[in-house]
């Protein structure tokens, strides 16, 4: 990325002044090294987010983002209802409320390596993952639209999970405001044999060890520990999301000349919140947030269904579960004033610091938990939200480790085969239905997240708690 | 790729974190045969892939872009509700309204290896052309 078209405006945040057609300055975040790596076309997209209606004090890059749709990955921006405000399908993207959870076990990673092979063996037949993969739960469309305003609430009250656990899930593991009676046919037909399964790509379900505390405090909080395992679940929202996703795209980027907006990227597809495509696609992107909510409930279920095989008795308790392609109503100051807002996060997590939304006690004292996924094979971090993110990006940091190389030139240079073997040499055991899937999800494809999260840590967006190694990985 | 005497058909163009499909063909028909080509080509190579069940299809949309989305879309609707892969795939574009086939076989885990699903066919790199040589061009970003 040419570096000369921004200004240095903080240690760790790169401007785009407002000029042309945008509303707000554009900021990224991140050290010289990753601005140098990142595409060109994050400037441009990011940019872009700053020409819709309503956008308020800046659109803001995440350090780990790359070239999306629309948003870059890694984009976040508010917009104010009141100011004629949107809400953007784009915005979200197609895998709503795509999130990561973790668990925190009272077993140690010895204990898991003691059984390594055949607790793989175990979750990769009882989590169902990849193509063609079907659930074992088939809802009908009483029990679909009850999943859709119940999410991991209603997955509970079906036996999946305890009710510990929703005081750990964003908005208590109920979306309010779903309309599921809003929701197509075609999405919740694509659903139907999709509930309490992984998907492909870059989802995961992985046993990890506690590799490393950076901050006792929190650590403690979190009830982590070095040498701890944990599991960790990446997903999201599942075939009804995509379709969700692929109608309301559509529809507002065909609606956007009506209501008045010129679309700098067609991508960016949006909606005045105000307006009944608005708040139809806010009723219906809710419905797909707590459909992502119930399947991780799920898959939590089937997990710890697999753990107590192997250790009877064991706990396997929530630690939380965040969300990173969503649409929050939020209140933020901006300027001294509390402001209404709704806050777009396409792959980048809510960082909330200590004291602020709705936290249970031990992790409200320290800060939201904010879970980094790392890649196949490589490291996640378990993060604390930082106060200071709210004046750096809107309470927001980053969410992976982002990709360096497309999938395409990924399967050009390595093999999935070579891959499990070399992830065997170090003690990983990948399980996949595909080894060129394994090969598109090399860990080498992807950028260095310790270095994204170091300059997460420094920019004051959340606070370095844990390193997570992985020891097995399901993936699609 | 798989081309008509020496030409390419399809190919695949990179984008970060998904991948952008693009068909050509001396009219839109074709073209949108081959962006269907190259997106199922995403997912596993056409050639494991029997025809054992042709799945028929209408579109309708003004605008050749946003047509070329619904019939990608419909593809991966399909794909999804369904089970299946596919091989090949039959045009005709009339006006507004597409009709197409979709020839393909339910999923085989073992002998496909399917390596990613498919979420949607978005509006970015969207298009549908006429180049110079008179070929036609059908191409968008899909997000896996």
């Amino acid at each position: 990325m040419d570096l000369s078209q921004f200004e240095k405006v903080a240690p760790y945040q790169w401007m785009l002044p407002a000029t042309g057609e945008m509303r707000v300055p554009a900021v990224i975040i991140a050290d010289e090294a990753l601005m140098a790596d990142m595409d060109e076309k994050v400037a441009q997209q990011i940019r872009n987010v700053t020409c819709l209606p309503g956008i308020v004090r800046a659109a803001y890059a995440m350090p780990d983002a790359h070239w999306g749709y629309g948003f870059p990955i890694g984009g976040v921006a508010a917009f104010d209802p009141d100011e004629g405000g949107v809400v953007s399908a784009g915005g979200v993207g197609f895998d709503i409320s795509c999130g990561v959870r973790l668990m925190a076990t009272d077993l140690t990673a010895a204990q898991v390596m003691g059984q390594q092979q055949e607790l793989a063996h175990e979750l990769s037949r009882t989590i169902p993952a990849g193509v063609g993969s079907r659930g074992r739960i088939h809802l009908d469309d009483e029990g679909m639209d009850a999943m859709l305003s119940g999410g991991a609430a209603w997955a509970v009250s079906e036996g999946y999970g305890d009710g510990e656990d929703l005081a750990r899930i964003e908005e208590q593991g109920r979306m309010a405001g779903a309309t599921p009676e809003l929701v197509s046919a075609k999405a919740k037909r694509r659903q139907r044999d999709e509930m309490g399964t992984l998907g492909s790509g870059n989802h995961y379900l992985e046993v990890q060890e506690v590799a490393q505390i950076f901050d006792k405090e929190a650590a403690e909080a979190y009830g982590l520990s070095k040498g701890q395992a944990v599991v960790m679940i990446h997903c999201g929202s599942r075939g009804l999301g995509h379709q969700i996703g692929t109608e309301y795209l559509r529809e507002m980027a065909l609606a956007a000349p009506g209501h008045g907006i010129t679309l700098p990227d067609r991508e960016l597809a949006c909606a005045p919140i105000a307006s009944e495509l608005g708040q139809r696609y806010l009723g219906v992107m809710r419905a797909g947030i707590n459909c992502a909510f119930a399947n991780r409930q799920i898959l939590t279920h089937l997990a710890r269904g697999v753990l107590e095989q192997f250790f009877p008795g064991v706990q396997a308790p929530l630690l939380y579960d965040v969300s990173h392609n969503t649409c929050k109503e939020e209140m933020h100051d901006i300027d001294g004033r509390e402001r209404r807002l709704f806050v777009h996060r396409k792959g980048a997590t809510r960082a909330f610091g200590p004291g602020m939304g709705h936290m249970p006690p031990p992790l409200s004292a320290v800060g939201q938990p904010v879970l980094i996924g790392g890649s196949m094979g490589t490291e996640s971090w378990v993060l604390a939200g930082d106060e200071r993110s709210e004046a750096a990006a809107l309470s927001s940091a980053c969410h992976g480790a982002g990709r360096a190389m497309s999938r395409h030139q990924a399967a050009k240079t390595w093999t999935g085969s070579g891959i499990q073997q070399d992830l065997a040499a170090k003690g990983i055991i990948i399980k996949s239905p595909s080894r060129r899937g394994i090969a598109e999800e090399a860990p080498g494809a992807y950028k260095d997240v310790t270095r994204v999260v170091q300059v997460a840590e420094k920019a004051g967006l959340a606070r370095r708690v844990a390193r997570l190694r992985p020891m097995i990985c399901i993936k699609g | 790729m798989n081309g008509e005497s020496g030409t390419e058909a399809w190919t695949h163009f990179p984008h970060l974190g998904d991948v952008g499909v693009r068909g050509y063909g001396r009219d839109l028909d074709e073209a949108f045969e081959n962006a269907a080509r190259a997106m199922s080509a995403v997912v596993a190579p056409l050639e494991l892939i029997r025809v054992e069940r042709v799945i028929p299809v209408t579109c309708r949309a003004a605008d050749p872009s946003i047509l070329l989305l619904d019939w990608l879309n419909a593809i991966i609707y399909t794909m999804a509700t369904e089970g299946m892969l596919f091989h090949d795939f039959r045009v005709r574009i009339d006006g507004e309204t597409l009709r197409g086939e979709m020839e393909g076989e339910k999923v085989d885990r073992e002998r496909h290896e399917p390596s990613v699903e498919l979420k949607g066919a978005t509006l970015t790199e969207l298009a549908v052309e006429q180049q110079p040589d008179g070929r036609w061009c059908a191409q968008c970003v899909v997000d896996v």
